[in-house]
């Protein structure tokens, strides 16, 4: 699957050569022909269970770009909360709809769609390459777990509670919607 | 040969392409959702790269950002997949073209 049709984008400054190691380059464009060819796949595959495995390959795909950016422990998060817990709702959700449609047809807005999405991706390749980023020479980060666990407990304390009451509200919620209905006898359907 | 920020952006921009696609144009509930949650990885890669490459005071605020990022859209997938439960229940299909009660 072909993944990257840009060049090398042309040689800025020369003096930020941040990742240049045939280990990581190498990394870096075998996971991303992974995460983008799983990702076109879950657009071509016409069942909708392959196409959740063809998800859950791209969610790893990513997880492996976020190691090549030295973040370890977002690259586990996303191993543990994509690839683990969402796409097993999603399985949930399409085994829990027997007599849905299960094969992964388009709409009428499919041609609408296509062209939408052909001008975002050009509009943002165009903008990224174009832009004069503000590049630090700094090396990767050695580890980050417990940077980011003081963060969320000083700097982002208040976030980081609020998200607590969101993700019980929202458990509650998917809860209270799929419980059938009280003291009726449900029928099997 | 070097890996730069750019590299990651476009291959952020072609995910978040992806993900719009299938939001719009899938039958399916269930694909659309894929749809979305592709469309927030694509933007998860974007900031993690963003916080690797560009000059900061806090890198790792990226980081941060992210995780929130990641618990915002697992309550997002919950509470939809259940709604997409639901909708089984009641119309008994998840077609979001036969879903038209409110069309004219």
């Amino acid at each position: 699957m072909q993944s990257a049709e840009w060049s090398d984008p042309p040689g800025r400054g020369g003096g930020d050569r941040l990742m240049d190691d045939t280990g990581t380059v190498v990394a870096f464009w075998l996971l991303s022909a992974i995460t983008v060819g799983a990702a076109l796949m879950v657009v071509a595959v016409r069942n909708l269970v392959h196409a959740v495995v063809f998800l859950i390959l791209s969610f790893v795909g990513v997880a492996g770009l976020y190691i090549t950016l030295s973040a370890d422990f977002v690259a586990v998060t996303q191993i543990l909360i994509y690839a683990g817990a969402v796409s097993v709702l999603m399985l949930f959700a399409i085994v829990l709809t027997p007599r849905g449609d299960r094969d992964n047809r388009e709409t009428f807005l499919r041609l609408p769609a296509l062209l939408l999405a052909l001008v975002v991706a050009f509009t943002l390749g165009y903008v990224a390459i174009d832009t004069e980023w503000a590049i630090s020479d700094r090396e990767g980060f050695e580890e980050t777990a417990s940077v980011i666990g003081e963060a969320l407990l000083d700097k982002y304390v208040l976030p980081f509670e609020i998200a607590s009451v969101l993700l019980l509200v929202a458990m509650l919620g998917a809860i209270v919607l799929v419980r059938p209905e009280s003291g009726v006898e449900e029928a099997p359907e | 040969m070097s890996v730069d920020l750019e590299h990651y952006l476009i291959v952020g921009a072609l995910l978040f392409a992806i993900g719009l696609y299938l939001a719009l144009a899938k039958r399916n509930f269930v694909a659309v959702l894929m749809g979305i949650e592709l469309m927030f990885n694509a933007v998860n890669l974007t900031f993690v790269s963003f916080s690797r490459f560009v000059e900061s005071p806090n890198p790792l605020d990226g980081h941060v950002f992210v995780v929130f990022v990641i618990t915002v859209a697992a309550a997002e997938a919950a509470t939809a997949l259940a709604l997409a439960v639901l909708l089984y229940r009641v119309r008994d299909t998840i077609d979001v073209d036969r879903i038209d009660l409110l069309k004219w």
